[in-house]
């Protein structure tokens, strides 16, 4: 056997990876952002996607979407590290296969062609909600909601149809039902 | 209406309701409106550094010898980016400290003024939490917030970043609210079933081990009486990290020593072959794990911590229980004599089996080394430091490596509180301005900095804020002339090429000592060691101690990187005799 030289251990066996979505309340302050994206970039964990906006006014409150992957030990570090940051609130954390959780992504798709490729790309959007937000004789802006791999494989047939520009969120999550996220 | 005060005048009388007698600093253009309000303010003392990175460790060696919050006070740009190595040092071994910066006034931020740096930016990742104070109304609320967030749950360092403008702003005060909650980040919420299980463990171990960490040091004096009478009530054998000696007398029988990369025999292998341990207040840190795969494989766990990110982050455990240390003990002793459960005696059959293994690993007396009479080897000197010291009520602080590890191995320590070394960052030229600190809070006590020759001169400067304060501390180095740490793990594992470990054109330490206006004490052969450590100890100033140790000798015993705590290596006495009987070999 080599013998190590390092005045660290070797990395153990990694264990099997899960994708993850979190929800994170947070006061909206300047520097919160920073805050909770530091904390995953400073440990080494990995962003996939990420959407934030202010839900509550009155409150001040802002609600963070992230979609992650990790081991399973990886995940609840994450959860608990997030509790310790003092502007956050509350923190959600799910895995990506729940049913009982939504979990929509929007994008916006810039087609530039003929009449006949846009009403083709609109008749390949047509199962994720579409929406036309602008149209002119040689281009039209989609709309779509949809999950991160429907608007992959989507972005990838309307390539040939003329999609000159796409625009996309990250994901956000919601409960079904009447029950909230503790 | 009430009465308006200036934002320098606020900061201030934060201070003061917060019951601030000392800070630490450095002025500069930033922070001038506080520094001109600091002759109005006679109850807080300032202690002028020489550096700012002297400030925060000095806060840090203040903090951890007194229990309350250091104070620094630094201005924008290098005040605060000199400061950073302290702020991330306290946030490793969980220290409290307030660190006030001042930054450039608000309508600059931005722009690349002069002195201008992302302070709040910068110190992120390394504060608990920080402030950068835009609005002067803010300031009362922020500063009592920084103490609250500083000294609960796991204490860590915050930093408050105060523009110019807004300290000449003018606002109203008010006293921080005796009781607030701070959205659940302080942890304390165990209860008795966990309790139970742990005792149900407890009385079914055949093989238990407490270990104990920092943890028990922060959670205040009482965790460690607390500490001591549950480890009598169970009989059971307890370690210590680094972090956490003193917690229990070091020179108790049930006390193995100290764990990990540098510890005891007997700790860590009665770390690797116990069926119960008890981690209270420790992190699993690497240094203390050794290969995580085969650390403790034959064990229950248990983990109790104020931080409940600290559980099951390296090690998985089979029991955890958040809360604070203290109130953790103190439950499982009350329910141990309430249900008249003395697993002492219950036990005692199994547990002596245990205790007769643990006597064999302590017959290795890894600690020992191979003394001389003509050098003076340097677990010699912390030992016999010891013994001159040990009547007294003696603070140690250390720098960081071999000496670290030596003044960890044969400096015992019977109270918490008196032992301040930089663990998790292993900062060296921590100590020098520790000492400051523990000197400052302490002002009567023998306070010892066991540094090395080149750890010391990363702070040296602050001997000069000894001189100017009358604090008599002690710096008692054990020169080596190298970088005795990495030499070690360069001889070890890189085939002894000793690449840039050597300490070339030292200082003459005497005359630098002399230099500063201190007293400066040569050693050089063991025979004159007792009667200058005792020379030393009765100078009532600060004293350099040069004293000159044997230059090869290594820190034994240790745990190879990637090893597991049953292999260890031992010291050279051990190598020999396994030499012979051709056992040891594989070790190295």
């Amino acid at each position: 056997m080599v013998k190590s030289k390092s005045a660290y251990s070797t990395p153990s066996k990694l264990g099997k990876l899960d994708t993850h979505i979190f929800v994170i309340w947070v006061d909206n302050e300047a520097g919160v952002l920073a805050r909770v994206v530091g904390l995953f970039s400073g440990r080494g964990y990995n962003i996939e996607s990420l959407a934030v906006a202010e839900v509550d006014h009155k409150k001040n409150l802002s609600r963070v979407t992230i979609v992650t992957t990790g081991t399973p030990q990886v995940i609840e570090q994450i959860t608990l590290q997030l509790k310790k940051l003092v502007p956050v609130h509350k923190v959600a954390n799910f895995k990506k296969e729940d049913k009982k959780v939504i979990f929509k992504e929007m994008a916006l798709l810039k087609i530039a062609g003929n009449q006949g490729k846009i009403k083709k790309a609109l008749n390949a959007c047509k199962k994720y909600n579409p929406v036309i937000l602008d149209e002119t004789k040689k281009s039209a802006v989609i709309q779509i909601t949809a999950l991160r791999r429907e608007i992959d494989s989507v972005t990838k047939n309307l390539k040939p149809l003329g999609l000159v520009s796409t625009s996309r969120t990250g994901a956000v999550a919601m409960t079904r039902g009447a029950e909230i996220f503790n | 209406m009430g009465k308006l005060y200036s934002g320098a005048e606020i900061v201030f009388k934060s201070l003061e309701d917060q019951k601030v007698e000392f800070i630490f600093g450095y002025p500069g253009g930033a922070v001038l409106p506080i520094y001109d309000e600091l002759k109005n303010h006679p109850s807080i003392k300032h202690i002028l550094v020489r550096h700012e990175q002297g400030a925060g460790h000095a806060a840090e060696g203040y903090a951890r010898s007194s229990g309350k919050p250091g104070v620094v006070l630094v201005t924008s740009g290098p005040g605060a980016t000199n400061v950073v190595t302290a702020l991330t040092d306290a946030y490793m071994d969980s220290v409290p400290l307030v660190c006030i910066s001042g930054q450039v006034p608000t309508h600059l931020i931005g722009t690349d003024a002069f002195q201008e740096c992302d302070t709040t930016g910068i110190t992120r990742p390394c504060t608990k939490h920080n402030w950068l104070v835009k609005d002067i109304n803010d300031l009362p609320r922020i500063m009592h917030e920084a103490f609250e967030v500083a000294t609960t749950g796991r204490p860590g360092p915050v930093l408050v970043d105060i523009p110019k403008d807004v300290q000449f702003a003018k606002a109203k005060y008010f006293k921080p609210k005796k009781e607030k909650k701070l959205n659940g980040k302080v942890q304390n919420k165990f209860n008795q079933k966990e309790i139970d299980q742990l005792i149900d463990l407890m009385s079914k171990a055949s093989k238990p081990v407490f270990y104990t960490g920092g943890g028990v040091i922060n959670s205040g004096p009482k965790a460690s009486e607390l500490l001591r009478e549950l480890v009598s009530l169970t009989g059971f054998p307890i370690t210590s990290t680094l972090q956490g000696l003193g917690a229990y007398p070091g020179d108790d029988n049930q006390f193995l020593g100290m764990l990990g990369m540098h510890g005891t025999y007997e700790a860590n292998n009665a770390m690797h072959d116990c069926d119960l341990l008890i981690n209270i207040g420790a992190r699993f840190d690497d240094r203390i794990t050794g290969k995580i795969d085969e650390f403790s494989p034959k064990s229950k766990k248990v983990h109790i911590d104020i931080d409940p990110s600290s559980i099951n982050k390296i090690i998985k455990v089979d029991l955890s229980i958040v809360g604070d240390v203290a109130e953790v003990i103190s439950a499982t002793s009350k329910t141990l004599k309430k249900k008249n459960l003395n697993i002492e005696k219950s036990n005692k059959q199994k547990i002596s089996k245990w205790w007769q293994q643990i006597q064999k690993w302590r017959t290795k007396q890894s600690l020992n080394f191979i003394n001389s009479n003509t050098i003076i080897k340097p677990q010699h000197a912390v030992q016999r430091l010891y013994e001159l010291t040990k009547d007294q009520d003696t603070y140690i602080t250390t720098e960081v490596g071999q000496h670290q590890m030596w003044a960890a191995q044969h400096y015992k320590f019977n109270k918490p509180n008196r032992w301040m070394t930089s663990g998790g960052l292993g900062t060296m030229g921590y100590g020098l301005p520790a000492a400051v600190g523990v000197q400052v809070a302490h002002p009567k006590k023998l306070v010892i900095d066991i540094a090395g020759e080149a750890s010391i001169l990363m702070t040296m400067q602050e001997i000069s804020t000894a001189i100017q304060y009358n604090l008599p501390i002690k710096i008692f180095i054990l020169n080596n002339q190298y970088m005795g740490m990495v030499r070690q793990w360069q001889e070890l594992l890189h085939e002894k090429n000793y690449s840039e470990s050597y300490s070339e054109a030292l200082p003459d330490f005497v005359k630098l000592a002399e230099a500063y206006g201190c007293v400066g004490i040569r050693a050089k052969s063991p025979n004159e060691l007792d009667g200058k450590i005792e020379e030393m100890i009765n100078i009532d100033k600060p004293v350099i101690f040069d004293c000159h140790v044997d230059q090869d000798e290594n820190c034994f015993p240790m745990i190879p990187s990637g090893k597991p705590h049953n292999q260890m290596l031992l010291g050279p006495k051990d190598q020999e005799e396994n030499k012979i009987t051709g056992k040891g070999k594989a070790l190295v």
